[in-house]
C-alpha cells in the first residue's frame, strides 16, 4: 500500500524527465524568494518549519502509530534551546541546531519511555497534559532568568555573510534563512526517507500495525518505540530550532496547545505516513488561517475543525492519499489490476 | 492549621466540580470506549446557553434545566450525526474527530458568544444556612448539586429498563443487539447524558473563574487526571478522584511549587497514574485476549 505503484513498462524512460523536473524545481526554489517580497519570504521560512515538525509528527504517528497531542512541547524545547543559547550564551545560529536536535531526542526519549505502557486514547490523553501544561511551564518563575519568563526572548535575525542582489532584490536576512531553511528542511528530509524506506521504516509500520507479529519477527517493540518518540521529537525540536530562528522570537503564548493540533492537524491533511505529505500539511496550516482569518476572529479554528472530521470521513489517506490514487488512475488505468 | 485545613476544604470544593467533570468523562468512556477531548469545550457551550438564558430573562433554575435539556440532546445529536460514522474507526481516525470537534466547538462559543469575560451569577445566596466557617454557599450548593447528579445517575443506571439497557450495551455489545436492544441509540444516551453532567459542571465552575470561551481548557485537565485516578469505569472512583485531586491540588500550589505551576501537577498526576496504576485506584483491571 505504501509502495509506488507504477507498472515495470514505465519504468524505462522517466530518469531523464525526471532529472529535467527535479532540476527546473530546484531553480525554482531558488530564485523563488527574489519574486516576493521580504514578508512572503518569511511565510516561505514558516511553511519550511513547519513541514519539518509536521514530518516529525508523522513519523510517530502516522509511520508508527503513536498518537501525539503534545508535539508543540517538543517545538517549543527546541525554539527555547535556540533561544537561551542564542540570546544567554551568544552561540552563533547555525550551531543551535544539533544541539535542539540532541536535547529534544532525550526529552522525547524520556517521554516515549513511560508512553510504551499507553496506547491509543491514553497516549493521546498523556501528550494533551504535556501540550496543555507547557505554556505554564515556561512561564515559571524559578526558570525566569533563563526563559524570559512571560515576555519571552526577542532574537536578532542573522545577517547574510555575503551580499548580492537578483532582480533587483537585495539578499535579505529573511532570503538568507530561505536559503538556510531549505537547506536544513532538503537535509530533514532526506534523513527521514533514507530512514523510512528501509527496514527501520517497514520495522515502524509493522510495529504500527500488529505489534505482536512485529515482536514474532524479531523487533524489538520497547526499544523501536521510545527511539521512535526520541528521534520524532528530534525533528520537530530542530524545526523548533529554525523556527525560533526564522521568527526571531520566543514567548510561552506561542506554544500552546493550539500549536501541537494544528501540527496534528497537518500531518492529518498532508497524509498519515507519507513524506512529502509533510509540506502540503505545512501549507495548508500556515495558509489557511490567513484566508479564513479575513472571514472572522473564530473562523480559522471552525474551518480546521470541519475540514478534519471532512477529511476523516472522505479522504483518511489526505491530499498525498488522494494524489496516489489520483496517478494511479492516470498511469494504469484499471486494467492490469484486475486479473481475471 | 486554620489555614492548613482552609486549603483542604477549598481544594475539597474544587474536587467536587473535577469531580463532575470526571463524571462526564466516565460516562462517555463507558458506554463507547473513547475519551472525548471536546467534552470541556461542550460544556463551555452550555454554560454560554444558560448565560444567554439568564440575560434574556428566565430565572436561573429554568435557564439550568433548561441548559441541561438543550445540552442532552445536542450531545446526543453530536453522536448521531458526527460520530456514529467512525464508530467503527481506528482510534486515530476518532482522535482526530473529537480534536475537530473540540475546534468547532470552542470557535463557535468564540463566535456566538463573544470573548470577553463574562460573570455568570450563582444560585446559593451568600449569608444563609449554607454559608459556613470553610465554604462558602456556593460550595456547599455544588457539593449538594452533584452528589444529587451521582445519586441520580446511581439509580437510572442500577433501577431503570434504559439503564441496564446501556449497561449491557457497554459490556457485550453482540448479545445486547441480540436481546433486542439498539446499541448505537445506547451510545447516543451516553452521549446525551454525558454532555448533560458536563453543562451541569460548566454552571457550577463558572460563578468561580468567571465565563470565556477557554474557560475549560485547566479544569477538563483535572478532570481527566481524577477519572484517571479513580479508574475511568468507575462512576464512583471519578468522584472520589475529583476530590482527591482538588485537595492536592490546593495543597502543593499553596505548599510546595505555587499557583503558577498547578496545570503540570495533573500533567504529572495523569502521567504517574497510567504508568504505575494504569487502571486506577477502583477501577477494573483490563484483560485482553491475544
Amino acid at each position: 500500500m505504501y509502495e509506488s505503484l507504477g507498472d515495470p513498462h514505465m519504468k524505462k524512460s522517466p530518469n531523464k524527465w525526471m532529472w529535467v523536473a527535479a532540476a527546473a524545481l530546484a531553480v525554482g526554489l531558488l530564485i523563488l524568494p527574489f519574486l516576493f517580497k521580504n514578508y512572503r519570504v518569511f511565510q516561505f521560512n514558516l511553511v519550511m518549519v513547519y513541514a519539518v515538525a509536521i514530518l516529525g509528527l508523522n513519523i510517530l504517528t502516522g509511520f508508527n502509530g503513536q498518537i501525539s497531542l503534545g508535539h508543540g512541547a517538543f517545538y517549543a524545547f527546541g525554539a527555547y534551546t535556540a533561544a537561551v543559547m542564542m540570546d544567554k550564551m551568544g552561540a552563533p545560529y547555525w550551531t543551535t541546531l544539533p544541539v535542539a536536535a540532541l536535547f529534544c531526542f532525550v526529552f522525547g526519549f524520556l517521554v516515549g519511555f513511560p508512553a510504551l505502557r499507553l496506547a491509543g486514547h491514553y497516549l493521546a490523553l498523556a501528550t494533551f497534559a504535556l501540550a496543555v501544561a507547557v505554556p505554564q511551564l515556561l512561564k515559571y518563575k524559578k526558570i525566569e532568568g533563563l526563559t524570559g519568563g512571560v515576555q519571552g526572548i526577542v532574537l536578532s535575525k542573522p545577517e547574510a555573510p555575503f551580499s548580492f542582489s537578483l532582480f533587483g532584490q537585495p539578499l535579505s536576512p529573511d532570503r538568507w534563512l530561505y536559503f538556510f531553511t531549505l537547506a536544513v528542511a532538503a537535509l530533514m528530509f532526506l534523513i527521514a526517507y533514507n530512514l523510512l524506506r528501509g527496514r527501520v521504516g517497514r520495522a515502524l509500520i509493522a510495529v504500527r500495525d500488529h505489534p505482536i507479529a512485529a515482536t514474532a519477527m524479531g523487533i524489538n517493540l520497547p526499544v523501536f518505540k521510545s527511539l521512535t518518540f526520541g528521534v520524532s521529537a528530534a525533528f520537530t525540536g530542530v524545526a523548533g530550532a529554525l523556527g525560533a530562528i526564522v521568527v526571531a522570537y520566543v514567548s510561552p503564548d506561542s506554544f500552546t496547545v493550539t500549536l501541537s493540533i494544528f501540527l496534528l492537524v497537518g500531518v492529518v491533511v498532508g497524509g498519515l505516513a507519507s513524506i512529502p505529505g509533510a509540506i502540503f500539511g505545512a501549507i495548508f496550516i500556515q495558509y489557511v488561517p490567513n484566508i479564513a482569518d479575513e472571514l472572522s476572529k473564530s473562523a480559522p479554528a471552525a474551518i480546521y475543525g470541519v475540514l478534519l472530521i471532512a477529511l476523516m470521513y472522505l479522504m483518511p489517506m489526505g491530499v498525498m492519499g488522494m494524489v496516489k490514487k489520483l496517478w494511479a488512475r492516470v498511469v494504469a488505468p484499471a486494467a492490469p489490476l484486475k486479473d481475471a | 492549621m486554620e489555614a492548613f485545613l482552609h486549603q483542604i476544604f477549598a481544594g475539597l470544593a474544587n474536587g467536587c466540580i473535577y469531580g463532575s467533570v470526571a463524571l462526564a468523562l466516565v460516562m462517555i468512556y463507558q458506554s463507547t470506549h473513547h475519551i472525548n477531548f471536546a467534552q470541556g469545550e461542550m460544556a463551555t457551550f452550555s454554560t454560554f446557553m444558560a448565560w444567554a438564558m439568564i440575560q434574556a430573562g428566565l430565572p436561573y433554575w429554568g435557564a439550568f434545566f433548561a441548559t441541561v435539556a438543550a445540552s442532552f440532546i445536542l450531545g446526543l445529536l453530536i453522536q448521531r450525526l458526527i460520530l456514529r460514522p467512525v464508530e467503527k474507526a481506528p482510534v486515530l481516525t476518532n482522535v482526530i474527530v473529537f480534536i475537530g470537534l473540540l475546534l468547532i466547538v470552542n470557535a463557535m462559543t468564540g463566535w456566538i458568544f463573544d470573548h470577553t469575560l463574562k460573570s455568570f451569577p450563582s444560585p446559593f445566596p451568600k449569608g444563609t444556612w449554607m454559608t459556613t466557617n470553610f465554604f462558602t454557599a456556593h460550595d456547599v450548593g455544588s457539593l449538594i448539586v452533584m452528589l444529587v447528579v451521582v445519586l441520580s445517575l446511581f439509580g437510572f443506571f442500577r433501577y431503570t429498563p434504559v439503564g441496564l439497557a446501556m449497561r449491557a450495551a457497554a459490556q457485550n455489545p453482540d448479545s445486547a443487539r441480540l436481546v433486542g436492544i439498539r446499541v448505537s441509540w445506547m451510545l447516543g444516551l451516553g452521549w446525551g447524558l454525558a454532555a448533560a453532567i458536563g453543562a451541569v459542571a460548566g454552571m457550577m465552575v463558572a460563578p468561580i473563574v468567571f465565563l470565556d470561551p477557554n474557560m475549560m481548557a485547566g479544569i477538563l485537565l483535572y478532570g481527566f487526571a481524577a477519572a484517571l485516578l479513580g479508574g475511568i469505569d468507575n462512576p464512583w472512583g471519578a468522584v472520589v478522584g475529583g476530590f482527591v485531586v482538588g485537595v492536592l491540588e490546593n495543597l502543593l500550589g499553596a505548599y510546595v511549587i505555587g499557583t503558577e505551576l498547578k496545570l503540570t501537577v495533573a500533567l504529572v498526576l495523569i502521567v504517574v497514574t497510567l504508568t504505575l496504576k494504569p487502571n486506577g485506584l477502583f477501577g477494573k483491571a483490563v484483560v485482553t485476549r491475544v
